[in-house]
């Protein structure tokens, strides 16, 4: 017997109040979609978890009202420092209810309980807790004097972190002052269904929340619809691009959260067991669903065969297999779609003459599984180190100097996130400067935080999420005053009247402001 | 005395520090407001636009590389230049758009006082606009704006507000500047002279050649290639509301960039135009002493 | 910076092999600053992700058995007595008298002036040298501070020896590492080395201390890791016990490391010793799942892995009571040394 055998220790499904179908979430209460229903299923073993509504046109255009009626209603009438206790409240409930909500995010999604449980959920409440104190501070978020919640916000995520991009569009979307639809993806509505209940234990006011489950159609519905003030989607940038397409011309704000081939660099002085670590974390972290996933290793070619070296012996300890189980590190793949891509991608680089590595795991029989895997002697010309594989699949390429390496991680139509590793300050900052991309993450990888800004240059999207920067994708700027007290003094007046210094035009709209604190907008 | 026969310009477009003629060739009649013909302006093509994003790119790095206090004084050293040949502005003004002494004057004072308002800000808007961030964990963690690279800008064709074709100008490439982006602009169809003006002043100060490029001609015709362009990183439609800016948008979605819709009149000195053109960037790195 | 007479080093065979044969100061110093730097969040963040495993029932009897196998069952006090020893050795022989299938410890650990009381009572169930058996490790060198000349270390180490010692723990010369005199540091553990060699040639197995405590940070552990197996360690052990920080999670992942790296490079495997501060059956199977992810289950054996330790041994027999009872077992269940 090996004493790694470690437990089966799975998280206990009882824990999980699950119901055997769950409606659309509208207005405060569960209903009925239009839609045919669908199936969500447990990627581990392909059982079925539970029945989902699906929402139509005519369902979605249902919440977009009820959100709008929430927004003119109750929600911009609200004082800023009540919205934040609701989302308090909710931060509150979901630190209660942690240990369900992992069991129900890595039952549906597929990704190990370790990890919903340290970082998914735990990462939820702490966005809600962040956003709630914004919400009685917004002219406070250097947005100009009073800046103004742009509306009903329709809002699209992905299944790679169902419940925790949900937290991202939702808490800064309330603190700002907006109402919101959310659609989550159609293989992973489970959490954002058991957090329905949780806003509906918080007392939220009916439409403020609304979540409608469905397919891409039901997402296009919403945010194709007309009443929208707001769009802002994570996902693909395919479906990214669509939607700067079918917004462009009308008056919607849009962010856009997409795809990446992140770069993780590196050097040949870099604190090598962090680095092997860093790397691990960078691509096998939620099985490399991660759109800022490290998936292009760039390795300092004097270095290269140490670190691959390393990099095999550590990745034969991780362990795949059950998502509940607590031992976890690789959980299933979240859908029979995506095992194909990376299957197809990963075949795509034998056949372009990469060195596949595989780690000897054992597979499930049933269920999507993909052993973490290794491509040494990738070039830039593969398209293992150009398309993003959203899988546990990692592109080892090697650079010879500082240049070429930056000259290599810039070379993509991405640009979300990158890492560097080195134990020399002045190269990491100067490397920094010039990576494209907007998380650059140095002697570490794949760090989240509510306060700090996420998103992407080029094609990985625009707006970031998270920190101040967050809540100005969904605020109105105060900026955006009458153009005559903007416009410097002298285009309207004699020329003897010159600039005013911008700062005291700050300050005389900040007074102008001042007596309608703490009323609603 | 007979009067002295006086030596008019040519007017060349501006790419990457010279003054070409179009490489197509053409060019087109700049008339006064009653009619007069004033001038031959260079007409723009598609490979005019190419070749101002290749210069522009170029020149990207040594910009945006540059220190925030030295570019904040290149900038208000084209202030400078700007006051210095005010006569001749005022003078385009009054001739080509048609303005009254007064209003010219106004618009000249106003350019200047815009340009050195942004130039102050070269220095200051990360100040402004990033922030260290408070993240739970031993970690270092800031956010900082760069610049977004090469904008394609659309610049404002003159208006009901008395933009004569040189505040219009002014108002949308100094925003994007300031943060260390180099600028493709078409400038105003109907009043491009005191665009060709400027880029004297530009030409003759310390910004590198390809900072700035400025395209004459039909914006109908150019922007199409500028908004479909995989190597420009930002859109500034300003001056494109009798566009098809719709399509511009759309086009321009092909790549994800960056679009400011069409405003009216002139855009408003705002924190808000530099940071458009700017990507957050946010670095963590451990904290640790042991 | 002037070129000075370079330092000759005691030519120690693996330091030969892996900077070459004119050994000197300054070729050990360049080849020590060479060696990775460490990420001092990184290398505890991965602690804490090993910290969080958790292991089947059977795989606790077994790690809890493997646990008490691999003590060195210490009592390093001004007080000890040879009563004390006596004491000592009769736990570590017997440690669970309700239930005779309780394994022995590794070996007893005292001061050099104990040997003599430790090997009599131990009497047939010494090692010495044997496959079975309890060894006799004493600590030597001027322990716990090392501040005393070479010879009066030496002096102490050969009394150990001949006392009938199997194991010698010797600390570095901190001051010695602090202040960059790295000749000095490896000079030394040459020559304990040497002085645990008995009269019939064998040798007493070397442990070298590096007081991780007072090293403070983890590139300084990383060097004087590396430095004492260069010297001939046959162990690396993390702390005196009489400082603290003593054994940390992440100090004894990083001295793994090492002797990972080593085995990468030689083939050759050296022992790790964590001393001083794990008290709980809980921490010490966290330091299992470190061993066994970082170097392999193979180096759960005692001639590669001792936990320094006094208190703990209770700790796993009141978990051993019930693993096998199924019910919670209390002090007074467990005896005292």
């Amino acid at each position: 017997m090996s004493f790694l055998e470690y437990a089966p220790a799975p998280e206990s499904k009882s824990i999980l109040h699950l119901k055997k179908s769950y409606g659309l979430f509208i207005d405060g209460d569960f209903r009925e979609g239009h839609g045919t229903p669908f199936t969500t299923i447990s990627p581990a073993d392909e059982s079925p978890i539970a029945k989902i509504a699906n929402a139509n046109a005519a369902d979605v255009d249902t919440a977009v009202v009820a959100a709008r009626r929430a927004y003119d209603r109750v929600w911009s009438r609200m004082s800023g420092s009540d919205r934040g206790k609701y989302l308090f409240r909710i931060a509150r409930l979901v630190q209660e209810r942690t240990r369900e909500l992992a069991v129900a995010e890595s039952l549906d999604n597929g990704k190990p309980i370790k990890e919903s449980r340290d970082v998914d959920v735990p990462l939820v409440a702490a966005w809600f807790f962040y956003y709630a104190g914004w919400a009685d501070k917004l002219d406070h978020a250097g947005l100009g004097a009073a800046p103004r919640a742009l509306g009903v916000a329709a809002q699209v995520i992905p299944w790679n972190f169902p419940l925790l991009m949900l937290a991202w569009k939702i808490a800064p979307a309330l603190a700002a002052g907006n109402t919101v639809v959310l659609k989550p993806a159609e293989t992973t509505p489970l959490s954002a269904l058991v957090f329905a209940e949780i806003l509906q234990q918080a007392d939220l006011p009916p439409g403020v929340v609304n979540i409608v489950t469905g397919a891409g159609d039901t997402g296009s519905a919403l945010v194709n619809h007309p009443d929208v003030d707001k769009v802002a989607f994570t996902g693909s940038t395919a479906v990214g691009r669509a939607i700067a397409k079918s917004t462009a011309g009308t008056a919607k704000k849009l962010t856009l959260e997409l795809g990446g081939k992140a770069a993780n660099i590196v050097f040949d002085d870099a604190p090598m067991d962090q680095a092997i670590e860093g790397i691990v974390n960078g691509i096998f972290f939620n099985q490399g669903h991660v759109c800022c996933a490290g998936s292009r290793l760039l390795v300092q070619e004097n270095v290269h065969d140490e670190v691959i070296d390393r990099l095999k012996q550590r990745l034969s300890t991780l362990r795949l297999g059950d998502p509940l189980d607590k031992n976890t590190d690789i959980g299933a793949i979240n859908s029979k779609a995506q095992l194909e891509r990376i299957r197809t991608l990963s075949d795509i680089g034998e056949e372009e003459g990469a060195d596949r590595w595989t780690a000897d795991c054992v597979i499930p029989d049933k269920g999507f599984w993909f052993a973490p895997t290794i491509f040494t002697g990738v070039e830039t010309s593969h398209r293992i180190a150009r398309e993003e594989i959203f899988g546990p699949v990692l592109s080892v390429l090697t650079f010879r100097t500082p240049a070429e390496a930056i000259a290599k991680a810039n070379n993509t139509p991405y640009g979300l996130s990158a890492g560097i590793w080195s134990d020399k300050g002045s190269r990491i900052l100067g490397v920094a400067d010039k990576l494209k991309a907007g998380v650059v993450w140095a002697n570490t990888f794949n760090r989240f935080d509510p306060a700090s800004p996420f998103g992407g240059y080029k094609e990985s999207g625009y707006g970031r999420e998270g920190g101040r920067h967050g809540l100005g994708a969904y605020l109105q700027s105060g900026w955006h005053a009458p153009a005559s007290r903007q416009l410097p003094a002298s285009r309207v007046e004699p020329r003897t009247s010159r600039v005013e210094p911008a700062a005291s035009r700050v300050e005389r709209a900040e007074t102008a402001r001042a007596p309608k604190k703490g009323s609603t907008r | 005395m007979t009067a002295r026969l006086a030596v008019p310009k040519t007017y060349k477009l501006y790419i990457g520090g010279a003054f070409p003629r179009s490489e197509s060739g053409r060019t087109y009649e700049v008339v006064t407001r009653k009619g007069d013909f004033l001038a031959n302006a260079a007409r723009a093509s598609r490979k005019d636009a190419r070749d101002a994003v290749v210069a522009a790119r170029a020149a990207v790095s040594g910009w945006s590389g540059a220190t925030a206090y030295n570019r904040g004084q290149v900038l208000y050293r084209i202030a400078e230049l700007l006051e210095g040949r005010r006569a001749q502005f005022v003078d385009e003004l009054r001739r080509g758009s048609g303005l009254t002494e007064a209003q010219a004057n106004r618009e000249v004072d106003t350019a200047i006082d815009v340009w050195v308002w942004y130039a102050g800000w070269a220095d200051k808007y990360l100040q402004v606009t990033g922030n260290g961030n408070a993240v739970s964990g031993p970690y270092f963690n800031i956010s900082t704006p760069e610049p977004t690279g090469v904008v394609a800008i659309v610049a404002p064709q003159g208006s009901a507000s008395g933009d004569g074709g040189l505040l219009g100008l002014v108002s949308v490439v100094a925003p994007a500047l300031v943060s260390g982006n180099t600028v493709v602009v078409i400038a105003s169809e109907a009043a491009p002279l005191p665009a060709i003006s400027l880029a004297e002043v530009l030409a003759t100060s310390d910004v590198p050649g390809g900072v700035v490029n400025i395209l004459t001609g039909s914006p109908a015709e150019i922007a199409p290639w500028l908004a479909s362009h995989a190597d420009v990183n930002a859109l500034d439609l300003a001056g494109a509301s009798d566009l098809d800016w719709v399509d511009l948008q759309v086009a321009a979605a092909d790549t994800l960039k960056r679009v400011l819709p069409p405003e009216p009149g002139v855009p408003a000195p705002s924190v808000e135009r530099i940071q458009f053109f700017t990507e957050t960037k946010t670095v963590w790195h451990p904290k640790g002493i042991i | 910076m002037t070129l000075e007479q370079p330092v000759a080093l005691a030519p120690a065979e693996r330091a030969v092999q892996l900077i070459g044969a004119d050994l000197t100061e300054k070729s050990l110093k360049l080849h020590l600053d060479g060696l990775s730097g460490v990420d001092a969040v990184g290398l505890e963040a991965r602690a804490a992700g090993l910290a969080t495993r958790s292991i089947k029932t059977s795989s606790k009897a077994w790690a809890l058995d493997t646990i008490i196998r691999l003590i060195d069952l210490t009592t390093l006090e001004g007080a000890d007595t040879p009563g004390k020893v006596q004491s000592l050795v009769a736990k570590a022989m017997n440690p669970d008298p309700s239930d005779p299938t309780t394994p022995r410890v590794a070996a007893v650990c005292v001061y050099g002036d104990m040997v003599a009381d430790a090997v009599a009572a131990l009497g047939s169930a010494h090692a010495a040298g044997g496959r079975t058996g309890i060894n006799v490790a004493a600590v030597a060198t001027a322990f716990p501070s090392g501040r005393a000349s070479l010879a009066v270390k030496l002096a102490d180490t050969k009394d150990a020896v001949d006392a009938g010692a199997d194991e010698i723990d010797m600390v570095i010369d901190r001051g010695a590492f602090l202040s960059g005199r790295y000749g000095i540091v490896f000079e030394q553990i040459v020559a304990v080395k040497e002085a645990c060699r008995r009269r019939d040639g064998s040798y007493a197995h070397l442990k070298v201390i590096l007081e991780t405590g007072e090293l403070n940070t983890y590139d300084n552990v990383r060097r004087a890791s590396w430095l004492a197996i260069l010297a001939g360690a046959d162990f690396i052990k993390t702390s005196t016990g009489k400082v603290q920080p003593a054994a940390t999670l992440p100090v004894t992942l990083l001295m793994l490391q090492v002797v990972n790296d080593w085995h990468r490079l030689t083939g050759e495997k050296i022992g790790v010793k964590p001393a001083g501060g794990i008290r709980s059956s809980k921490d010490a199977i966290r330091y299992l799942v470190t061993v066994a992810e970082t170097v392999g289950e193979e180096w759960l054996q005692p001639h590669l892995f001792r936990f320094g330790a006094s208190s703990l041994l209770n700790d796993v027999l009141l978990q051993r009571q019930k693993l096998t009872t199924g019910h919670y077992s209390g002090p007074d269940y467990v005896t005292i040394d």
